[in-house]
Protein backbone atom coordinates (compact mmCIF):
# COMPACT_ATOMS: atom_id res chain seq x y z
CA UNK A 1 0.00 0.00 0.00
CA UNK A 2 2.71 2.33 0.91
CA UNK A 3 5.03 1.35 -1.63
CA UNK A 4 2.44 2.25 -4.14
CA UNK A 5 1.83 5.12 -3.38
CA UNK A 6 5.41 6.25 -3.34
CA UNK A 7 5.11 4.85 -6.66
CA UNK A 8 2.53 7.28 -7.98
CA UNK A 9 4.35 9.93 -5.78
CA UNK A 10 7.74 9.09 -7.99
CA UNK A 11 5.53 9.38 -11.29
CA UNK A 12 4.23 12.88 -10.88
CA UNK A 13 7.60 14.29 -9.25
CA UNK A 14 9.14 13.14 -12.44
CA UNK A 15 5.82 14.07 -14.92
CA UNK A 16 6.50 17.48 -13.21
CA UNK A 17 9.69 17.73 -13.43
CA UNK A 18 10.07 16.99 -17.08
CA UNK A 19 7.59 19.45 -17.83
CA UNK A 20 9.54 22.10 -16.41
CA UNK A 21 12.81 20.91 -18.16
CA UNK A 22 11.07 20.76 -21.48
CA UNK A 23 9.59 24.61 -20.72
CA UNK A 24 13.47 25.34 -19.68
CA UNK A 25 15.42 23.45 -22.89
CA UNK A 26 13.65 24.26 -25.50
CA UNK A 27 14.20 28.00 -26.10
CA UNK A 28 18.22 26.35 -25.53
CA UNK A 29 17.42 23.52 -28.35
CA UNK A 30 15.66 26.77 -30.45
CA UNK A 31 19.11 28.16 -30.20
CA UNK A 32 21.20 25.48 -30.85
CA UNK A 33 19.35 24.31 -33.71
CA UNK A 34 19.13 27.59 -35.30
CA UNK A 35 22.89 28.04 -35.05
CA UNK A 36 23.02 25.36 -37.54
CA UNK A 37 20.81 26.42 -39.87
CA UNK A 38 20.67 29.22 -42.98
CA UNK A 39 19.93 32.75 -42.22
CA UNK A 40 16.86 32.19 -44.57
CA UNK A 41 15.99 28.76 -42.61
CA UNK A 42 16.67 30.73 -39.25
CA UNK A 43 13.25 33.25 -40.00
CA UNK A 44 11.35 30.77 -42.11
CA UNK A 45 10.56 28.01 -40.25
CA UNK A 46 12.69 28.23 -36.88
CA UNK A 47 11.41 25.20 -35.57
CA UNK A 48 12.71 23.57 -38.27
CA UNK A 49 15.74 21.37 -37.81
CA UNK A 50 18.88 21.15 -39.65
CA UNK A 51 17.99 19.27 -42.46
CA UNK A 52 20.72 18.52 -45.25
CA UNK A 53 18.61 21.52 -47.42
CA UNK A 54 18.43 24.17 -44.79
CA UNK A 55 21.68 22.88 -42.59
CA UNK A 56 24.90 25.36 -43.00
CA UNK A 57 27.74 26.42 -40.76
CA UNK A 58 28.27 29.13 -41.93
CA UNK A 59 27.95 30.69 -38.52
CA UNK A 60 30.85 28.65 -36.88
CA UNK A 61 32.88 29.21 -40.18
CA UNK A 62 32.29 33.30 -39.42
CA UNK A 63 32.75 32.67 -35.62
CA UNK A 64 36.22 30.76 -36.41
CA UNK A 65 37.69 32.83 -39.09
CA UNK A 66 36.72 36.09 -37.75
CA UNK A 67 39.39 37.19 -34.68
CA UNK A 68 40.90 34.57 -32.73
CA UNK A 69 37.73 33.28 -30.76
CA UNK A 70 40.46 30.80 -28.74
CA UNK A 71 41.74 33.66 -27.18
CA UNK A 72 38.75 35.07 -27.08
CA UNK A 73 37.70 32.00 -24.70
CA UNK A 74 40.73 31.93 -22.79
CA UNK A 75 40.83 35.49 -21.31
CA UNK A 76 37.04 34.52 -20.41
CA UNK A 77 38.06 31.49 -18.61
CA UNK A 78 41.17 33.55 -17.04
CA UNK A 79 38.83 36.49 -16.06
CA UNK A 80 36.14 34.18 -14.26
CA UNK A 81 38.31 31.20 -12.51
CA UNK A 82 40.58 34.02 -10.91
CA UNK A 83 37.62 36.44 -9.89
CA UNK A 84 35.61 33.38 -8.64
CA UNK A 85 38.56 32.25 -6.13
CA UNK A 86 39.12 36.09 -5.33
CA UNK A 87 35.45 35.97 -4.38
CA UNK A 88 35.14 33.07 -2.83
CA UNK A 89 38.41 33.30 -0.33
CA UNK A 90 37.81 37.11 0.24
CA UNK A 91 34.38 36.30 0.64
CA UNK A 92 34.41 33.51 3.10
CA UNK A 93 36.91 34.89 5.34
CA UNK A 94 34.98 38.47 5.79
CA UNK A 95 31.64 36.25 6.56
CA UNK A 96 33.73 34.25 9.01
CA UNK A 97 34.67 37.29 10.68
CA UNK A 98 31.39 38.89 10.74
CA UNK A 99 29.37 35.84 11.94
CA UNK A 100 31.63 33.92 14.08
CA UNK A 101 32.64 37.54 16.50
CA UNK A 102 31.47 39.88 18.61
CA UNK A 103 33.38 42.63 17.72
CA UNK A 104 32.58 46.27 18.11
CA UNK A 105 30.77 48.11 14.46
CA UNK A 106 29.95 44.07 13.32
CA UNK A 107 26.65 44.77 12.04
CA UNK A 108 28.05 48.11 10.77
CA UNK A 109 30.74 46.59 8.68
CA UNK A 110 28.06 43.75 7.70
CA UNK A 111 25.60 46.32 6.72
CA UNK A 112 28.27 47.99 4.80
CA UNK A 113 29.27 45.00 3.12
CA UNK A 114 26.20 44.59 1.98
CA UNK A 115 25.43 48.31 0.40
CA UNK A 116 27.13 46.62 -2.76
CA UNK A 117 24.43 44.10 -3.29
CA UNK A 118 22.38 47.18 -3.71
CA UNK A 119 23.61 49.53 -6.27
CA UNK A 120 24.61 48.40 -9.64
CA UNK A 121 28.62 48.70 -9.64
CA UNK A 122 28.16 49.77 -12.91
CA UNK A 123 26.95 53.31 -11.20
CA UNK A 124 30.47 54.21 -10.61
CA UNK A 125 32.05 52.90 -14.10
CA UNK A 126 33.52 56.52 -15.37
CA UNK A 127 35.14 56.68 -11.71
CA UNK A 128 36.26 53.02 -11.90
CA UNK A 129 37.91 54.11 -15.70
CA UNK A 130 40.01 56.66 -13.76
CA UNK A 131 41.22 54.44 -11.20
CA UNK A 132 42.22 52.07 -13.87
CA UNK A 133 43.55 54.45 -16.19
CA UNK A 134 45.39 56.08 -12.62
CA UNK A 135 46.82 52.78 -12.59
CA UNK A 136 47.76 51.86 -16.37
CA UNK A 137 45.29 49.19 -15.86
CA UNK A 138 43.35 49.88 -19.20
CA UNK A 139 43.11 46.45 -21.60
CA UNK A 140 44.61 44.18 -19.08
CA UNK A 141 42.76 41.08 -17.72
CA UNK A 142 43.63 42.56 -14.34
CA UNK A 143 41.42 45.22 -14.27
CA UNK A 144 38.21 42.96 -15.24
CA UNK A 145 39.43 41.00 -12.49
CA UNK A 146 39.69 43.34 -9.95
CA UNK A 147 35.82 45.11 -10.98
CA UNK A 148 34.37 41.48 -10.46
CA UNK A 149 35.99 40.62 -7.42
CA UNK A 150 34.69 43.87 -6.11
CA UNK A 151 31.10 42.85 -7.50
CA UNK A 152 30.92 39.69 -6.72
CA UNK A 153 32.06 39.52 -2.70
CA UNK A 154 28.88 41.83 -1.41
CA UNK A 155 26.53 39.11 -2.38
CA UNK A 156 29.25 36.42 -1.38
CA UNK A 157 29.53 37.84 2.02
CA UNK A 158 26.04 37.83 2.70
CA UNK A 159 25.43 34.06 2.03
CA UNK A 160 27.65 32.77 3.41
CA UNK A 161 27.73 34.57 6.87
CA UNK A 162 24.34 33.41 6.51
CA UNK A 163 25.61 29.93 6.21
CA UNK A 164 28.33 29.77 8.53
CA UNK A 165 25.94 31.20 11.09
CA UNK A 166 24.44 27.46 11.45
CA UNK A 167 27.76 25.58 11.63
CA UNK A 168 27.74 24.48 15.11
CA UNK A 169 29.38 26.28 18.10
CA UNK A 170 30.29 22.58 19.63
CA UNK A 171 32.41 22.20 16.87
CA UNK A 172 34.69 25.21 16.56
CA UNK A 173 34.88 25.21 20.45
CA UNK A 174 36.51 21.91 20.15
CA UNK A 175 38.93 22.39 17.74
CA UNK A 176 39.82 25.63 19.72
CA UNK A 177 40.08 23.68 22.73
CA UNK A 178 42.58 21.24 21.08
CA UNK A 179 44.40 24.65 20.55
CA UNK A 180 43.44 25.12 16.58
CA UNK A 181 44.07 28.55 15.77
CA UNK A 182 41.38 30.98 14.57
CA UNK A 183 42.77 30.30 10.85
CA UNK A 184 43.19 26.26 11.24
CA UNK A 185 39.19 26.54 12.28
CA UNK A 186 38.20 28.72 9.58
CA UNK A 187 39.89 27.00 6.90
CA UNK A 188 40.18 23.59 7.77
CA UNK A 189 36.91 23.16 10.20
CA UNK A 190 34.26 25.99 8.24
CA UNK A 191 35.17 25.82 4.88
CA UNK A 192 34.00 21.83 4.34
CA UNK A 193 31.30 22.32 6.47
CA UNK A 194 29.97 25.62 3.89
CA UNK A 195 31.17 23.78 0.83
CA UNK A 196 27.89 23.45 -0.46
CA UNK A 197 27.09 27.04 0.31
CA UNK A 198 30.55 28.18 -1.52
CA UNK A 199 29.52 25.91 -4.20
CA UNK A 200 26.33 28.38 -4.36
CA UNK A 201 27.76 31.21 -4.66
CA UNK A 202 30.43 30.23 -6.99
CA UNK A 203 27.99 29.11 -9.69
CA UNK A 204 25.77 32.72 -9.36
CA UNK A 205 29.04 34.48 -8.80
CA UNK A 206 30.45 33.33 -12.45
CA UNK A 207 26.94 33.82 -14.42
CA UNK A 208 27.27 37.40 -14.40
CA UNK A 209 31.23 37.55 -14.62
CA UNK A 210 30.72 35.35 -18.09
CA UNK A 211 27.87 37.11 -19.64
CA UNK A 212 29.23 41.15 -19.03
CA UNK A 213 29.55 42.95 -21.59
CA UNK A 214 29.86 46.62 -19.61
CA UNK A 215 33.00 45.99 -18.36
CA UNK A 216 35.10 44.49 -21.06
CA UNK A 217 33.88 46.89 -23.73
CA UNK A 218 34.86 49.91 -21.39
CA UNK A 219 37.89 48.59 -19.56
CA UNK A 220 39.32 45.52 -22.00
CA UNK A 221 38.07 46.26 -25.36
CA UNK A 222 41.63 46.00 -27.01
CA UNK A 223 42.00 42.60 -29.11
CA UNK A 224 43.94 40.75 -26.62
CA UNK A 225 42.04 40.88 -23.71
CA UNK A 226 38.27 40.63 -25.45
CA UNK A 227 36.27 38.24 -23.69
CA UNK A 228 33.60 35.94 -25.56
CA UNK A 229 30.26 38.01 -25.17
CA UNK A 230 32.52 40.73 -26.27
CA UNK A 231 33.75 38.95 -29.14
CA UNK A 232 30.36 37.76 -30.59
CA UNK A 233 29.45 41.55 -30.76
CA UNK A 234 31.09 42.29 -33.45
CA UNK A 235 28.66 39.82 -34.79
CA UNK A 236 25.55 42.58 -34.03
CA UNK A 237 25.39 45.31 -36.02
CA UNK A 238 23.60 48.75 -35.58
CA UNK A 239 21.21 47.86 -39.23
CA UNK A 240 22.48 44.35 -40.45
CA UNK A 241 23.24 41.55 -37.80
CA UNK A 242 24.79 38.28 -38.27
CA UNK A 243 22.34 36.06 -36.50
CA UNK A 244 24.49 32.73 -38.21
CA UNK A 245 27.50 33.87 -36.12
CA UNK A 246 26.06 35.61 -33.09
CA UNK A 247 24.37 32.02 -32.18
CA UNK A 248 27.42 30.12 -33.27
CA UNK A 249 28.92 32.09 -31.10
CA UNK A 250 26.56 32.14 -28.06
CA UNK A 251 26.20 28.17 -28.33
CA UNK A 252 29.65 28.13 -28.30
CA UNK A 253 29.76 30.43 -25.26
CA UNK A 254 27.59 28.51 -22.98
CA UNK A 255 29.32 25.58 -23.25
CA UNK A 256 32.58 26.66 -20.79
CA UNK A 257 30.04 28.10 -18.36
CA UNK A 258 28.09 24.92 -18.20
CA UNK A 259 31.32 22.93 -17.43
CA UNK A 260 32.17 25.43 -15.15
CA UNK A 261 28.55 24.73 -13.51
CA UNK A 262 28.92 20.64 -13.42
CA UNK A 263 32.11 21.20 -11.89
CA UNK A 264 30.31 23.32 -8.63
CA UNK A 265 27.14 21.43 -8.62
CA UNK A 266 28.85 17.80 -7.96
CA UNK A 267 31.06 19.73 -5.27
CA UNK A 268 27.35 21.36 -4.11
CA UNK A 269 26.43 17.69 -3.49
CA UNK A 270 29.50 15.85 -2.43
CA UNK A 271 29.87 18.55 0.25
CA UNK A 272 26.62 17.90 1.68
CA UNK A 273 27.28 14.40 1.73
CA UNK A 274 30.67 14.22 3.32
CA UNK A 275 29.92 16.76 5.94
CA UNK A 276 31.49 16.48 9.08
CA UNK A 277 28.20 16.79 11.68
CA UNK A 278 25.66 15.41 10.50
CA UNK B 1 35.01 32.60 24.54
CA UNK B 2 38.08 33.66 21.94
CA UNK B 3 37.48 36.82 23.64
CA UNK B 4 40.48 36.78 26.21
CA UNK B 5 43.09 38.16 24.00
CA UNK B 6 43.06 42.17 23.98
CA UNK B 7 43.91 42.38 20.43
CA UNK B 8 42.22 40.19 17.79
CA UNK B 9 44.11 40.16 15.11
CA UNK B 10 42.61 37.56 12.85
CA UNK B 11 39.64 39.30 12.68
CA UNK B 12 41.39 41.95 10.56
CA UNK B 13 43.12 40.05 8.50
CA UNK B 14 39.68 37.95 7.55
CA UNK B 15 38.32 41.07 7.08
CA UNK B 16 41.07 43.47 5.25
CA UNK B 17 41.16 42.08 1.57
CA UNK B 18 37.39 42.23 1.11
CA UNK B 19 37.01 45.45 2.68
CA UNK B 20 40.25 46.97 0.68
CA UNK B 21 39.02 45.66 -3.17
CA UNK B 22 35.41 46.41 -2.28
CA UNK B 23 36.08 50.10 -0.82
CA UNK B 24 38.09 50.96 -3.49
CA UNK B 25 36.13 50.02 -6.62
CA UNK B 26 32.75 49.68 -5.24
CA UNK B 27 32.24 52.48 -2.08
CA UNK B 28 34.33 55.14 -3.84
CA UNK B 29 33.51 54.92 -7.43
CA UNK B 30 29.75 54.96 -5.90
CA UNK B 31 30.22 57.59 -3.60
CA UNK B 32 30.86 59.57 -6.53
CA UNK B 33 28.31 59.44 -8.23
CA UNK B 34 26.04 59.93 -5.11
CA UNK B 35 27.90 63.02 -4.41
CA UNK B 36 26.98 64.04 -8.21
CA UNK B 37 23.61 63.54 -7.56
CA UNK B 38 23.87 67.12 -5.58
CA UNK B 39 25.45 68.91 -8.74
CA UNK B 40 24.31 70.01 -11.65
CA UNK B 41 25.20 72.31 -14.59
CA UNK B 42 25.26 75.98 -14.72
CA UNK B 43 24.87 78.50 -16.97
CA UNK B 44 28.21 78.20 -18.06
CA UNK B 45 28.43 74.66 -17.40
CA UNK B 46 30.13 74.28 -14.81
CA UNK B 47 29.22 72.41 -11.71
CA UNK B 48 27.05 74.06 -9.33
CA UNK B 49 26.02 72.53 -5.75
CA UNK B 50 22.33 72.40 -6.46
CA UNK B 51 21.23 70.48 -2.62
CA UNK B 52 18.66 67.83 -3.15
CA UNK B 53 16.92 70.13 -6.39
CA UNK B 54 17.57 67.11 -8.63
CA UNK B 55 15.17 64.79 -6.65
CA UNK B 56 12.75 67.47 -6.24
CA UNK B 57 12.62 67.49 -9.91
CA UNK B 58 12.48 64.12 -10.95
CA UNK B 59 9.77 63.39 -8.04
CA UNK B 60 7.81 66.48 -8.91
CA UNK B 61 8.89 67.76 -12.10
CA UNK B 62 5.57 67.07 -14.87
CA UNK B 63 8.71 66.44 -17.27
CA UNK B 64 10.34 64.12 -15.06
CA UNK B 65 8.13 62.60 -12.73
CA UNK B 66 5.79 60.97 -15.12
CA UNK B 67 8.77 58.94 -16.69
CA UNK B 68 10.37 58.37 -13.17
CA UNK B 69 6.47 56.99 -11.04
CA UNK B 70 5.91 54.92 -14.53
CA UNK B 71 9.19 53.19 -14.27
CA UNK B 72 9.13 52.94 -10.56
CA UNK B 73 5.54 51.34 -10.94
CA UNK B 74 6.41 48.95 -13.84
CA UNK B 75 9.70 48.18 -11.92
CA UNK B 76 7.36 47.42 -9.00
CA UNK B 77 5.07 44.64 -10.77
CA UNK B 78 8.21 43.27 -12.15
CA UNK B 79 9.12 42.46 -8.78
CA UNK B 80 5.49 41.55 -7.73
CA UNK B 81 5.43 38.68 -11.03
CA UNK B 82 8.63 37.38 -9.55
CA UNK B 83 7.37 36.77 -5.87
CA UNK B 84 4.30 35.52 -7.05
CA UNK B 85 5.48 33.05 -9.93
CA UNK B 86 10.01 32.67 -9.73
CA UNK B 87 9.94 31.93 -6.01
CA UNK B 88 6.44 29.32 -4.99
CA UNK B 89 8.03 27.38 -8.61
CA UNK B 90 11.35 27.64 -7.70
CA UNK B 91 10.52 26.33 -3.78
CA UNK B 92 8.32 23.85 -5.24
CA UNK B 93 10.82 22.58 -7.83
CA UNK B 94 13.84 22.13 -5.23
CA UNK B 95 10.86 20.59 -2.90
CA UNK B 96 10.25 17.69 -5.55
CA UNK B 97 13.98 17.51 -6.30
CA UNK B 98 15.18 16.91 -2.60
CA UNK B 99 12.96 13.78 -2.85
CA UNK B 100 15.20 11.27 -1.37
CA UNK B 101 16.27 8.35 -4.06
CA UNK B 102 14.79 10.12 -7.03
CA UNK B 103 16.27 9.27 -10.13
CA UNK B 104 17.86 11.87 -12.81
CA UNK B 105 17.79 14.66 -9.82
CA UNK B 106 21.10 15.76 -11.38
CA UNK B 107 19.81 15.94 -14.77
CA UNK B 108 16.79 17.81 -13.84
CA UNK B 109 18.19 20.17 -11.39
CA UNK B 110 21.22 21.11 -14.26
CA UNK B 111 18.57 21.45 -17.05
CA UNK B 112 16.60 23.56 -15.24
CA UNK B 113 19.97 26.03 -14.55
CA UNK B 114 20.55 25.96 -18.01
CA UNK B 115 18.78 28.87 -18.54
CA UNK B 116 20.37 30.78 -16.02
CA UNK B 117 24.07 30.92 -17.46
CA UNK B 118 22.59 31.88 -21.17
CA UNK B 119 23.51 35.84 -21.98
CA UNK B 120 20.88 38.13 -21.95
CA UNK B 121 21.51 39.26 -25.52
CA UNK B 122 21.03 35.26 -26.43
CA UNK B 123 17.86 35.10 -24.10
CA UNK B 124 16.12 38.22 -25.62
CA UNK B 125 17.16 36.87 -28.89
CA UNK B 126 15.45 33.62 -28.66
CA UNK B 127 12.11 35.29 -27.05
CA UNK B 128 11.33 37.46 -29.54
CA UNK B 129 11.71 34.71 -32.14
CA UNK B 130 9.45 32.28 -30.24
CA UNK B 131 7.47 35.20 -29.62
CA UNK B 132 7.09 37.35 -33.02
CA UNK B 133 3.91 36.90 -34.73
CA UNK B 134 5.43 37.31 -37.86
CA UNK B 135 8.19 34.21 -37.97
CA UNK B 136 7.55 33.33 -34.19
CA UNK B 137 7.15 29.96 -32.94
CA UNK B 138 4.52 30.48 -30.47
CA UNK B 139 1.57 31.14 -33.01
CA UNK B 140 2.42 27.60 -34.98
CA UNK B 141 2.19 25.67 -32.29
CA UNK B 142 -0.79 27.58 -31.00
CA UNK B 143 -2.19 27.16 -33.81
CA UNK B 144 -1.42 23.17 -34.45
CA UNK B 145 -3.20 22.55 -31.06
CA UNK B 146 -6.16 24.51 -32.44
CA UNK B 147 -5.99 27.77 -30.12
CA UNK B 148 -4.21 30.11 -32.52
CA UNK B 149 -7.26 32.52 -31.20
CA UNK B 150 -5.20 32.53 -27.63
CA UNK B 151 -2.43 33.82 -29.72
CA UNK B 152 -1.56 38.10 -29.25
CA UNK B 153 1.72 39.90 -29.73
CA UNK B 154 2.68 39.45 -26.24
CA UNK B 155 5.95 41.84 -26.49
CA UNK B 156 4.16 44.50 -28.39
CA UNK B 157 1.10 45.13 -26.73
CA UNK B 158 1.07 47.56 -23.66
CA UNK B 159 -0.76 46.00 -21.59
CA UNK B 160 0.99 42.60 -21.63
CA UNK B 161 4.48 43.24 -22.64
CA UNK B 162 5.61 43.94 -19.27
CA UNK B 163 4.54 40.83 -17.99
CA UNK B 164 5.44 38.86 -20.81
CA UNK B 165 9.10 40.16 -20.32
CA UNK B 166 8.97 39.44 -16.42
CA UNK B 167 7.59 35.80 -16.80
CA UNK B 168 10.95 35.13 -19.70
CA UNK B 169 12.64 37.29 -16.59
CA UNK B 170 11.25 34.06 -14.71
CA UNK B 171 12.20 31.29 -16.71
CA UNK B 172 15.72 32.60 -17.06
CA UNK B 173 16.07 33.16 -13.29
CA UNK B 174 13.82 30.36 -11.57
CA UNK B 175 17.19 28.37 -11.27
CA UNK B 176 18.74 30.57 -8.71
CA UNK B 177 15.91 30.18 -5.82
CA UNK B 178 15.79 26.95 -6.55
CA UNK B 179 19.14 25.95 -6.36
CA UNK B 180 19.42 27.93 -2.96
CA UNK B 181 16.38 26.12 -1.60
CA UNK B 182 17.71 22.86 -3.05
CA UNK B 183 21.41 23.31 -1.12
CA UNK B 184 19.14 24.33 2.74
CA UNK B 185 16.52 21.39 2.17
CA UNK B 186 19.70 19.24 1.90
CA UNK B 187 21.20 20.36 4.84
CA UNK B 188 18.15 19.60 6.81
CA UNK B 189 19.95 16.27 9.26
CA UNK B 190 18.01 13.20 8.32
CA UNK B 191 17.57 12.83 11.86
CA UNK B 192 15.48 15.42 11.90
CA UNK B 193 13.33 13.75 9.11
CA UNK B 194 13.60 9.81 10.98
CA UNK B 195 12.15 11.62 14.24
CA UNK B 196 8.95 13.56 12.14
CA UNK B 197 8.38 9.98 10.43
CA UNK B 198 8.39 8.43 13.49
CA UNK B 199 5.52 10.48 14.31
CA UNK B 200 3.56 9.77 11.25
CA UNK B 201 4.69 13.49 9.39
CA UNK B 202 5.36 12.29 6.03
CA UNK B 203 4.98 13.94 2.43
CA UNK B 204 3.47 17.28 2.28
CA UNK B 205 2.55 17.89 6.17
CA UNK B 206 5.95 16.86 6.36
CA UNK B 207 7.12 19.85 4.20
CA UNK B 208 4.87 22.16 5.48
CA UNK B 209 5.23 21.27 9.24
CA UNK B 210 8.88 20.34 9.03
CA UNK B 211 10.61 21.33 6.57
CA UNK B 212 9.64 24.78 5.33
CA UNK B 213 10.25 26.29 8.79
CA UNK B 214 13.59 25.15 8.86
CA UNK B 215 14.21 26.46 5.29
CA UNK B 216 12.51 30.29 5.95
CA UNK B 217 15.73 31.89 6.54
CA UNK B 218 16.64 30.65 2.79
CA UNK B 219 13.76 32.01 1.66
CA UNK B 220 14.07 35.36 3.44
CA UNK B 221 17.20 35.40 1.13
CA UNK B 222 15.74 34.71 -1.64
CA UNK B 223 13.35 37.18 -1.45
CA UNK B 224 15.68 39.89 -0.88
CA UNK B 225 17.91 38.53 -3.48
CA UNK B 226 14.88 39.14 -5.82
CA UNK B 227 13.98 42.39 -4.53
CA UNK B 228 17.17 43.76 -5.23
CA UNK B 229 18.22 41.92 -8.72
CA UNK B 230 14.52 43.11 -9.78
CA UNK B 231 15.16 46.97 -8.88
CA UNK B 232 19.16 46.99 -10.22
CA UNK B 233 17.35 44.95 -13.78
CA UNK B 234 18.36 46.20 -17.03
CA UNK B 235 19.86 44.00 -19.17
CA UNK B 236 16.89 41.71 -20.31
CA UNK B 237 14.65 45.02 -20.88
CA UNK B 238 17.58 46.61 -22.87
CA UNK B 239 18.08 43.48 -25.33
CA UNK B 240 14.46 42.81 -25.91
CA UNK B 241 13.09 46.46 -26.13
CA UNK B 242 15.61 48.70 -26.51
CA UNK B 243 16.82 51.07 -24.89
CA UNK B 244 13.38 53.19 -25.45
CA UNK B 245 11.85 50.15 -23.49
CA UNK B 246 8.85 50.17 -25.71
CA UNK B 247 6.02 49.75 -26.60
CA UNK B 248 5.41 53.30 -25.48
CA UNK B 249 7.69 52.98 -22.37
CA UNK B 250 5.88 49.98 -21.23
CA UNK B 251 8.40 48.12 -19.85
CA UNK B 252 10.68 50.85 -18.72
CA UNK B 253 11.80 50.12 -15.62
CA UNK B 254 14.38 51.90 -13.41
CA UNK B 255 17.26 50.50 -15.05
CA UNK B 256 16.69 51.37 -18.50
CA UNK B 257 15.56 55.09 -17.35
CA UNK B 258 18.75 55.35 -15.41
CA UNK B 259 20.38 54.14 -18.56
CA UNK B 260 18.72 56.68 -20.66
CA UNK B 261 18.99 59.31 -18.95
CA UNK B 262 23.00 58.70 -17.75
CA UNK B 263 24.03 57.85 -21.22
CA UNK B 264 21.47 59.59 -23.51
CA UNK B 265 20.21 57.66 -26.46
CA UNK B 266 19.14 58.63 -29.73
CA UNK B 267 18.46 62.20 -29.62
CA UNK B 268 18.41 62.90 -26.00
CA UNK B 269 21.80 63.53 -24.57
CA UNK B 270 22.90 62.16 -21.57
CA UNK B 271 22.45 64.66 -18.43
CA UNK B 272 25.33 62.66 -15.64
CA UNK B 273 23.78 64.84 -13.16
CA UNK B 274 19.98 63.88 -13.39
CA UNK B 275 20.87 60.09 -13.98
CA UNK B 276 23.02 60.30 -10.63
CA UNK B 277 19.91 61.90 -8.91
CA UNK B 278 17.98 58.25 -10.35
CA UNK B 279 20.71 56.41 -9.69
CA UNK B 280 20.78 57.82 -5.88
CA UNK B 281 16.73 57.18 -5.94
CA UNK B 282 17.23 53.51 -6.98
CA UNK B 283 20.13 53.31 -4.05
CA UNK B 284 16.92 54.46 -1.70
CA UNK B 285 14.13 52.65 -2.32
CA UNK B 286 16.60 48.83 -2.26
CA UNK B 287 18.18 50.80 0.83
CA UNK B 288 14.61 50.78 2.48
CA UNK B 289 13.85 46.89 0.79
CA UNK B 290 16.79 45.60 2.72
CA UNK B 291 16.27 47.29 5.82
CA UNK B 292 12.80 46.24 5.87
CA UNK B 293 14.09 42.80 5.46
CA UNK B 294 16.94 43.03 8.34
CA UNK B 295 15.35 44.56 10.87
CA UNK B 296 11.41 43.68 10.31
CA UNK B 297 12.65 40.63 8.94
CA UNK B 298 15.38 38.86 9.59
CA UNK B 299 15.55 39.46 13.24
CA UNK B 300 12.70 37.62 13.51
CA UNK B 301 13.51 34.62 11.89
CA UNK B 302 14.88 31.61 13.83
CA UNK B 303 17.72 30.17 13.37
CA UNK B 304 18.64 25.96 14.06
CA UNK B 305 21.40 24.63 14.64
CA UNK B 306 22.49 21.29 13.89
Amino acid sequence: MSARMSTGRTIAAHAVLLTYTLIALFPVFVIVINSFKTRKAIFADPLALPWPENFDLVGYQTVLKQGDFFLYFQNSLIVTVVSLFFVLLFGAMAAFALSEYRFKGNTLMGLYLALGIMIPIRLGTVAILEIMVATGLVNTLTALILVYTAQGLPLAVFILSEFMKSVSHDLKNAGRIDGLSEYRIFFSLVLPLVRPAMATVAVFTMIPIWNDLWFPLILAPAEHTKTVTLGAQVFIGQFVTNWNAVLAALSLAIIPVLVLYLIFSRQLIRGITAGAVK
Amino acid sequence: MASRKPVRWHIGVFLAPAVLVYTALMIIPLFGTLLQSLFNKGAAGERVFVGLQNFATLFGNALWSDAFWNALGNNAWFFVVHMLVQNPIGIALAAILSTPRLRMAAFYRTAIFIPTILSFVIVGFVWKLILSPIWGIAPGMLDAVGLKSLFAPWLGREEYALTTLALVSVWQFVGIPMMLIYAALLSIPDEVLEAAEMDGITGASQFWKIKLPLILPSIGIISILTFVGNFNAFDLIYVAQGALAGPDYSTDILGTFLYRTFFGFQLQLGDPYMGSAIAGSMFGIILIGVCVYLFGIQTRLRRYQF
